[in-house]
C-alpha cells in the first residue's frame, strides 16, 4: 500500500496542471511569507547589529578559513542534527519532524512534477509517518507551554499553534487519505479536503508560524560560534579547566576547597526535568 | 533592574520557569519563548540567569551603580562545580573574570541523613549551640575566625 502513488488517481479527476499550480502557489506563499516576516520583525536588522556589536569586543580576528569551517560545522551539527536543543527528547522529536517534513515535501514535488513511481511513494508515506509521530509527540507532551506551564494540549492559541497543528493535520490526513484509497469520494474525500486545507493553512500562515526559523536559527547558531572563536563570547566569562595550574594560581579557593584535580560533580538542579510549574 | 531574554538564544526549555522564586518567568503564549511577565517584581536573584542552559537571560544592572553599556554575566557550571562571573565596564577598561567553587562534593550524594542521627542529649538541648556547632562553624580548630586570627587587618577607604 505504501508503495502506491496516491496522486495518480487525482490526475484523471483534477488534472496534473492543477496540482502543479497548487504546489507552485504554496512555494510562492512560503517565499513571500518569509520575506515579509524578516522585514516585519526586523530580525535581519537585529542580527547584523548584534554581529557588529560582538565584533567590537572581539579579542582576535577569525580568518575566513576558520569562518568557513564554523559554517560547515553549523550545517552538520545545528542544521542537520538539531544539536542546539538542550533537551534530548525535544531534539529527537525535532529530527523526526524536520526530516519527515523534508522527505514528505520533496517526494510530493517529485511525484507531482516528475517520476510517478520508484522510491518516491514509499518515501512520501514514511515522511508523513515520521512527521506525524515526531509532531504528535511534540504536540501532546513536549510543547513548552504543555511541559513547562502545565497547560492542557487542547488549550491552543492561533498564532502559537497554527504551525504544529496544521503540520500534524496535514500529515495524518494525508496518510489516512492514502490508506482509504486516495479517491475523491466518501471518507477518502473528507480526508483529502482536510489534507489540502491543512497544507494551505500551513504554507500561507508562514508570517505567524515558525517557518522563518529555518533561516534565522542557523544564522544565530553560526554567530554564536563566531563569538566563541573571536573571544568576545557575548561577554560571558571563561570557565576553564579546574585542574589547570594557572586557574589554581589565579583563584586559590579552587584548590583549597575542591582539590587540585576536582572530580566531575555531575548534575545539580538539572538532574530533574523542569516540570515543577 | 529586571531580567530579560535574548529571544534568538532561548529554546523554551522551561528551566527559568521552574526555578524563578517569584514565579514571574513564564512562556510567551504566542512565541513560546521565556519572558519576564512582571519586571517590577524581579529582585534580580539571578537564579534564572544561572539556570539557563543557553545563557539566554541577562540582567541590566541599576543605573546608579552600573552605567548603561556595562555587562555582568555569569556561567554556573554544575559539572565542574564552579561559578564564573565576568564584569565589564562600559568603556571596556575593567574586564574582570571571577571564579568560585559552588560545591566541594558531587551533587546529591552527600545529603545528611538526619533521621539516622542520634537524638540530642539533655546537655545538648540545654546548650546555646545549634546542631553540629561548633564543628560546622569551624570553631573546634581554634576559636572564632576573625580578621586578626587570619593575619588580616581592616584598611581605611575603598580598596580591592
Amino acid at each position: 500500500m505504501i508503495s502506491t502513488n496516491p496522486f495518480t488517481g487525482l490526475e484523471a479527476s483534477i488534472g496534473a496542471e492543477a496540482m502543479q499550480i497548487y504546489v507552485i502557489l504554496m512555494a510562492v506563499a512560503v517565499v513571500a511569507g518569509v520575506i515579509f516576516d524578516v522585514i516585519h520583525k526586523k530580525s535581519a536588522a537585529y542580527f547584523f547589529e548584534n554581529a557588529k556589536k560582538a565584533e567590537k569586543s572581539a579579542k582576535r580576528t577569525v580568518s575566513s578559513g576558520e569562518k568557513m569551517s564554523l559554517a560547515v560545522s553549523t550545517v552538520t551539527n545545528e542544521v542537520l542534527t538539531s544539536s542546539e536543543f538542550a533537551n534530548p527528547a525535544r531534539r529527537l522529536s525535532h529530527l523526526m519532524t524536520m526530516w519527515g517534513f523534508i522527505i514528505f515535501v520533496v517526494s510530493t514535488v517529485a511525484m507531482i512534477f516528475g517520476s510517478e513511481a520508484g522510491i518516491w511513494p514509499m518515501l512520501w508515506h514514511l515522511g508523513a509517518l515520521s512527521l506525524a509521530v515526531g509532531g504528535g509527540w511534540f504536540f501532546f507532551a513536549i510543547r513548552v507551554d504543555v511541559s513547562s506551564e502545565g497547560k492542557k494540549w487542547y488549550q491552543l492559541s492561533f498564532r502559537g499553534d497554527v504551525f504544529i497543528v496544521s503540520l500534524l493535520v496535514m500529515s495524518v490526513s494525508a496518510l489516512i487519505w492514502s490508506f482509504t484509497g486516495a479517491a475523491l469520494s466518501g471518507l477518502s474525500l473528507l480526508f483529502f479536503v482536510l489534507f489540502i486545507a491543512a497544507a494551505t493553512l500551513l504554507f500561507t500562515t508562514v508570517i505567524w508560524s515558525k517557518f522563518a526559523h529555518m533561516f534565522f536559527k542557523p544564522a544565530a547558531a553560526y554567530q554564536k560560534k563566531i563569538t566563541k572563536a573571536d573571544g568576545s563570547q557575548e561577554n560571558l566569562p571563561d570557565v576553564g579547566e579546574m585542574s589547570d595550574p594557572a586557574i589554581h594560581a589565579r583563584y586559590p579557593d579552587i584548590p583549597e576547597y575542591m582539590g587540585t584535580n576536582p572530580p566531575n560533580m555531575g548534575l545539580g538542579i538539572k538532574r530533574e526535568k523542569p516540570t515543577h510549574y | 533592574m529586571p531580567t530579560f531574554v535574548y529571544m534568538t538564544r532561548c529554546d523554551g526549555c522551561g528551566h527559568c520557569v521552574d526555578i524563578c522564586p517569584s514565579d514571574i518567568m513564564h512562556i510567551d503564549p504566542t512565541l513560546r519563548r521565556a519572558y519576564n511577565i512582571e519586571p517590577n517584581m524581579c529582585w534580580e536573584c539571578y537564579s534564572c540567569v544561572k539556570a539557563c542552559p543557553h545563557h539566554a537571560i541577562d540582567v541590566r544592572g541599576y543605573a546608579d551603580f552600573a552605567p548603561l553599556g556595562h555587562s555582568v554575566r555569569v556561567i554556573r557550571d554544575e559539572e565542574k562545580g564552579v561559578i564564573a562571573w565576568r564584569i565589564k565596564s562600559r568603556n571596556g577598561e575593567t574586564d574582570l573574570n571571577l571564579l568560585a567553587p559552588i560545591t566541594t562534593k558531587p551533587w546529591g550524594e552527600h545529603i545528611p541523613q538526619l533521621a539516622n542521627v542520634a537524638a540530642p542529649t539533655k546537655e545538648q538541648r540545654d546548650s546555646q549551640l545549634l546542631f553540629n556547632e561548633p564543628k560546622y562553624i569551624r570553631m573546634d580548630d581554634g576559636g572564632l575566625h576573625t580578621l586578626e586570627s587570619n593575619g588580616l587587618e581592616l584598611k581605611e577607604g575603598v580598596y580591592y
